[in-house]
């Protein structure tokens, strides 16, 4: 066991995936000399030279665009997007192209490429720097989407996701990039499979489901309702495509009540998903309906608003005390 | 830590290269002509001064094999649009003109290259030795890729414009990490004697009107700044549907690589000798690591953008007349005849030949079986995916409900009742 912080194990990581995989590379904008703006491929390119840790040209459709074809050669590329609001420009690649060339080749080709994707906001960052779209990837077929929020998680899932032959898209909390935590790095135990959930924290009265950059917030608000009385069930997510339906609802045949919450707006999100297809899985389960708790309907808003705007521990246990009273 | 010790980038300078647009067109021999012609439409030969020697290498055979591909094709492509005007397929992109475009690239092209088509390449298809039936698979709305690209390095056809042109660029990549690779083992094991494999190169196809697609220019800098092994084999055929080139480019296209500090070249691309020459040229460029080139083929979509086009409502027919008279195939057949090097005989042949390949490919596409929705299922992911797994179950279960409408599936109900009182 080892302490980093989740940026130092996803570094790592791919160390590990670049040593163990001599078809795999990294590229990106800025990840070479500088290591990238969070630092997070730090040290990469002296080890392993420029064909493996490429510096891109500033061009994302082209930085996945380029990726599917190494793909397509048997090269498996990890992609750096530098924030999550600039992965628009290739969002033509990565849903018309990368999450479709499998099923359109007849399953003939495969595009095993990793797309990392720092996300989230409470950085006081300016426009396009804090923003959650993972539900824009979620509703395309064809992708796998991770996120992992811890740093034993993080230093395994990166790894698995270059190894899983679909293409996946990890969402990195950047706020939580220097977040401490031990690392087992000779063997990934109970995070063996990075497609299922974890119950982080047990629970009877209520569950909340959670992922990436509110973990930490879940679990700090099931603390404070316990002071109250409450034992909450703390469910991370941590795959968003496939979604671990089955460890949600059997923690909802325990508590009877679900609040899901992230940093996305609402609307058309995660949450609604979870809602509907636990409805339909637990109908007879449900003392009160799910109850969703994210973002407004706004674009991301300036920084110095941010904190209205982002769920934190008083909005999940508001959720709490209204999903109680029924 | 120093400058000096910083990693160097493997496959530019250090910098701006100045030189680098200079030594384009100095690899180019002479500067460019406006168009490289070798055939006129009068069929004469003509000369260039780096291009000829290409011409001069291509033997009775090879010429002969030239005219009896666009004749095959032209010959397809009548059939296809016969066999839409039938209803037995949703749509179909004809080619009708750009023949000499497609063949003389195609056939410059070696098969460990690679090759990403558009959607309009089928004779670049034919002479990858795609099953030109199975090209129709897409259209018929049996399959949304009818052929497996591994069998001969021809790519699947992309419909959104311009996205297939970063890929063929990173599979460049891929090929120059190969090589390196390659190099790299044949010198640490250099007396075990195995043959090296040949190199390769990359070729992209797309029109005039995709060149104006971000995509098109994302790639170009991609692939000069690592100096990738691909050709940009553009088909400026005049019209994106109904727009015209002029509102793509207001200079030649071939001239925008100068942009990116490689050559471009225009070529007639209804001469199917020149066409030849200049992308055998460009690809032995890519191949030997000069990095890429953008050949802009001028020529002209003879038919309607698709089926589904109407293109008098936008051009004159007098415009399709001026390039039927630069028609790519009489021209060839010209020269053919007049150089002795082909007789009645020949052209019957081929004619017969055309008509065979249409009546394969009128049979192979009415036995064309629909596909089931299960191979859908399937392909979504490579790996187990619960999801599908759930939705594919409830399919199969709601599918068992109508077995007893029918009769080739029998013994199904059994299974319905089962269900419904697992459900109750």
């Amino acid at each position: 066991m080892t302490t980093m912080t989740i940026a130092k194990a996803i570094n790592e990581g791919l160390r590990a995936t670049l040593n163990n995989n001599p078809r795999s590379l990294l590229m990106g904008e800025d990840i070479g000399a500088l290591g990238g703006v969070y630092r997070v491929t730090d040290g990469l390119v002296g080890e392993f030279g420029a064909d493996r840790v490429v510096d891109t040209p500033l061009a994302e459709s082209g930085i996945i665009g380029t990726a599917i074809g190494l793909s397509l050669r048997g090269y498996q590329p990890v992609c750096e997007i530098q924030f999550d609001g600039f992965v628009f420009p290739g969002f033509n690649q990565i849903t018309t192209q990368l999450a479709k060339m499998h099923s359109r080749s007849n399953g003939n080709l495969t595009v095993p490429v990793v797309v990392r994707i720092p996300y989230g906001g409470g950085i006081g960052s300016i426009e396009h720097h804090s923003e959650s779209p993972e539900a824009l990837f979620a509703h395309t077929a064809g992708l796998r989407i991770i996120t992992p929020s811890n740093p034993h998680d993080a230093y395994w899932m990166i790894q698995q996701a270059v190894d899983c032959q679909d293409p996946v898209i990890v969402f990195e909390p950047k706020r939580r990039y220097w977040l401490k935590g031990e690392v087992d790095t000779d063997s990934p135990g109970a995070s063996a499979d990075p497609f299922k959930a974890h119950v982080l924290r047990e629970g009877t009265d209520a569950t909340v489901a959670v992922y990436g950059p509110l973990v930490p917030v879940a679990l700090a608000a099931a603390e404070a309702a316990a002071e109250d009385g409450h034992s909450v069930e703390v469910i991370d997510l941590r795959s968003i495509s496939p979604i671990d339906f089955d460890t949600i609802t059997a923690s909802v045949h325990k508590t009877g009540r679900l609040i899901v919450a992230h940093e996305a707006p609402t609307f058309g999100g995660i949450g609604g998903e979870i809602a509907a297809r636990i409805s339909e899985r637990a109908f007879h389960s449900l003392e009160a309906p799910v109850i969703r708790v994210g973002g407004f309907h706004m674009p991301y808003p300036v920084a110095k608003v941010e904190e209205d705007y982002l769920p934190d521990i008083d909005r999940i246990l508001e959720a709490l005390d209204r999903a109680l009273a029924y | 830590m120093g400058a000096t010790h910083l990693p160097s980038t493997e496959f530019d300078g250090t910098g701006i290269d100045d030189q680098l647009e200079a030594e384009a067109e100095a690899r180019l021999g002479a500067p460019a002509e406006p168009m490289v012609q070798l055939l006129g439409p009068d069929g004469s030969l003509g000369s260039d001064p780096v291009f000829s020697k290409y011409a001069e290498k291509l033997d009775p055979d090879t010429l002969r094999g030239f005219y009896a591909d666009m004749a095959k094709i032209r010959r397809f492509d009548v059939e296809a649009t016969a066999l839409q005007r039938q209803g037995q397929l949703a749509l179909w992109v004809p080619l009708t003109g750009q023949e000499a475009a497609q063949i003389g690239s195609g056939r410059a092209s070696q098969p460990q290259d690679y090759i990403f088509p558009t959607y309009r390449e089928h004779g670049v298809a034919l002479t990858r030795n795609v099953d030109l039936a199975e090209l129709l698979r897409q259209f018929r709305g049996v399959s949304n890729g009818g052929w497996n690209p591994k069998d001969t390095n021809f790519h699947l056809y992309t419909l959104v414009l311009a996205a297939q042109t970063p890929h063929a660029v990173g599979y460049a990549m891929g090929i120059q990490r190969d090589q390196k690779l390659a190099a790299a083992n044949a010198a640490a094991s250099a007396e075990s004697g195995q043959a090296a494999e040949p190199k390769a190169a990359v070729m992209v196809y797309f029109g005039d009107g995709a060149s104006s697609e971000g995509d098109v220019h994302e790639s170009m800098v991609f692939a000069s700044s690592y100096r990738a092994p691909v050709v940009f084999f553009c088909q400026n055929n005049h019209w994106a549907i109904s727009v015209p080139s002029s509102v793509q480019t207001r200079i030649p296209l071939a001239n925008r690589a100068k942009g990116y500090g490689f050559p471009g070249i225009r070529v007639d691309g209804n001469d199917v000798i020149a066409v030849h020459a200049v992308t055998e040229w460009a690809l032995e460029q890519a191949r030997e690591g000069h990095g890429p080139v953008l050949i802009e083929a001028f020529t002209y979509r003879v038919g309607a953008h698709t089926t589904a086009d109407d293109p008098t409502k936008y051009r004159g027919s007098d415009e399709e007349g001026l390039w039927r008279a630069k028609d790519p195939l009489e021209r060839l057949e010209k020269y053919l005849r007049a150089e002795g090097l082909a007789d009645d005989s020949f052209f019957e042949q081929v004619r017969a030949d055309g008509d065979d390949l249409a009546a394969y490919v009128r049979k192979t596409t009415h036995d064309l079986e629909t596909p089931d929705i299960r191979t859908a299922f399937a392909n979504t992911y490579v790996e187990a995916h619960p999801l599908v797994a759930e939705e594919l179950a409830w399919f199969e279960s709601y599918s068992a409900g109508f077995a007893d409408e029918d009769p080739k599936d029998p013994g199904s109900q059994a299974e319905t009742a089962e269900t419904d009182r697992a459900a109750r």
